[in-house]
């Protein structure tokens, strides 16, 4: 199979009602590769990523224009399957929002919906993703526990072991560590490397040293726009725009 | 207190020890020079045992640096400038391990010793000046300034290669004054290597600033 999962993103605009969330945005995302999307809150990351796997259908007075390509693929073409759009294009959400059912069941949540109903084979995603995910040492007694009484953290970790088991080609995650411990983080930081092998990972943090740590480009959003993106090196050792500049060395407002 | 606020505190502290050390390897060039031409090794000893104070300013401005790197991450500019200074305090170390060379020489140097010297006395005066540019253009991020001492080290190689072939004429000369003429040609070279130290420091300046060193292009 030589389908190639890399984004790109050509004159995108997107509106909430009247609010302008997005203004033309052009970028190119690379596959095998991690981009960290950083910038003040409220600059539109995560509207940026929702929109990559059409999340934003869901929102009633979202208006999109532009192109978003994956591969060849325009993902917002007519006919475009999204159930499968989703399926390669996994994400992980700012809060933890496991489904209110059990851990195994949440993590079996994706692989079954694909069709696998062979109880072995799930055993095998549910066990392989939770250790990934970092968290099969705690959670392996309690499988059958309702999620919802896993701690903050743990329900993270627990929704990237999730978004995992549907084995996506593409994975967004938005401030996936911001609620994790510093060990849990470290885990959670050496997947992704892991994962930069086979996947396009894109990650929001507002921790500078997470995303100087493991991405290899870094765009850096504020209100709407993307002002720069480059290597991450050349991003936090040498930015061109003055605004980076001030953002990353907190001389923001 | 803010986070930059924090930042910009320690950073001061940097910037106002990076002075002290500069001043105190200004004197000991001044002195090890006078200690020369004044043949006074009282003046010479005193050079050698002050250098251990120099040698403990850039320990601790290095540890000033690594605090700030490890507590603070500074990024972008605030990065390179504690990079900048963490580069700069090793050449400033090694200006004043020559200072003490020069020093040490002059202790060994025999009773007819430095008088009448012109030109060494001329160059030291070039590289202390150098050496104080090279700091003030740290601390004020004047990149015209930090860029101009290239060309002052061209005076400063030029005076070397006036006072190479004038010990090479007195060699020629007297015979005798051969061990004093190869003293006084270590400590034109010292002091030419002291001028290259300062070009390394003006280097750290620019990258500080600009972001990109002048021998990485
Ligand atoms: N569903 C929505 N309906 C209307 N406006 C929205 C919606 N989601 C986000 N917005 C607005 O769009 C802008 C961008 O929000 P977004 O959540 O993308 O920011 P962000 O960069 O992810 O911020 P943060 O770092 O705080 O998570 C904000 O002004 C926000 O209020
Ligand atoms: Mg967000």
């Amino acid at each position: 199979m030589d389908e190639r999962f890399n984004i790109t993103v050509r004159g995108c605009d997107l509106y909430y009602g009247d609010l302008h969330a997005l203004k033309n945005i052009n970028i190119d995302i690379e596959e095998h590769a991690v981009t960290a999307l950083i910038g003040p809150s409220g600059c539109g990351k995560s509207t940026f990523i929702r929109m990559l796997n059409r999340m934003n259908d869901l929102v009633d007075d979202c208006r999109i224009t532009g192109e978003i390509k994956i591969g060849e693929q325009d993902i917002y073409a007519k006919g475009t399957d999204v159930t499968m759009l989703r399926k390669n294009v996994g994400m992980v959400f700012q809060k933890p929002n496991p489904f209110p059912m059990s851990v195994y069941d949440n993590v079996a949540f994706a692989p079954r919906t694909f069709g696998i109903r062979r109880k072995r084979e799930l055993d095998g995603i549910v066990e392989h993703s939770l250790r990934r995910a970092g968290l099969w040492d705690e959670a392996r007694d309690r499988l059958r526990k309702n999620a919802l009484d896993l701690s903050g953290g743990q329900q993270q970790r627990l929704c990237i072991a999730r978004a995992l088991a549907a084995d996506p080609k593409i994975l967004l995650m938005d401030e996936p560590t911001s609620a994790l411990d510093p060990i849990s983080t470290g885990i959670i930081e050496e997947l992704i490397d892991e994962l930069e092998l086979d996947y396009t990972i894109v990650i929001v943090t507002h921790n500078m040293q997470q995303a100087a740590r493991i991405s290899h480009k870094t765009a850096f959003f504020l209100l709407g726009e993307i002002v720069e993106y480059g290597r991450t090196e050349d991003i936090f050792t040498n930015p061109k725009d003055k605004r980076t500049e001030n953002y990353i060395t907190g001389r923001f407002g | 207190m803010s986070i930059r606020v924090r930042y910009e505190k320690e950073l001061r502290g940097v910037f106002d020890n990076l002075v002290l050390m500069c001043r105190y390897i200004e004197v000991a060039i001044e002195k090890s020079i006078k200690a020369l031409t004044d043949l006074d090794y009282e003046l010479a000893r005193e050079v050698c045992e002050e250098d251990q104070l120099i040698d403990k300013m850039e320990r601790d401005i290095e540890q000033s640096c690594l605090k700030i790197l490890v507590m603070e991450h500074p990024l972008a500019s605030d990065f390179r400038e504690v990079s900048a200074a963490l580069k700069m305090i090793t050449d400033l170390e090694r200006i004043g391990d020559q200072a003490h060379d020069i020093a040490e020489i002059t202790t060994k140097l025999g009773e007819d010793g430095g008088s009448k010297l012109v030109n060494i006395p001329r160059m030291a005066a070039i590289v202390v000046q150098m050496v104080k540019d090279g700091v003030q253009a740290y601390i004020n991020r004047d990149l015209v300034l930090a860029r101009s001492l290239e060309k002052t080290d061209d005076k400063v190689d030029d005076l070397f290669r006036v006072i190479r072939s004038d010990l090479t004429a007195l060699i020629r000369r007297d015979p005798d004054s051969a061990e004093r003429a190869i003293m006084l040609m270590m400590v034109a070279k010292y002091l030419e290597r002291i001028g290259d130290h300062a070009i390394n420091i003006g280097e750290w300046v620019e990258y500080a600033i600009t972001g990109s060193h002048p021998k990485k292009e």
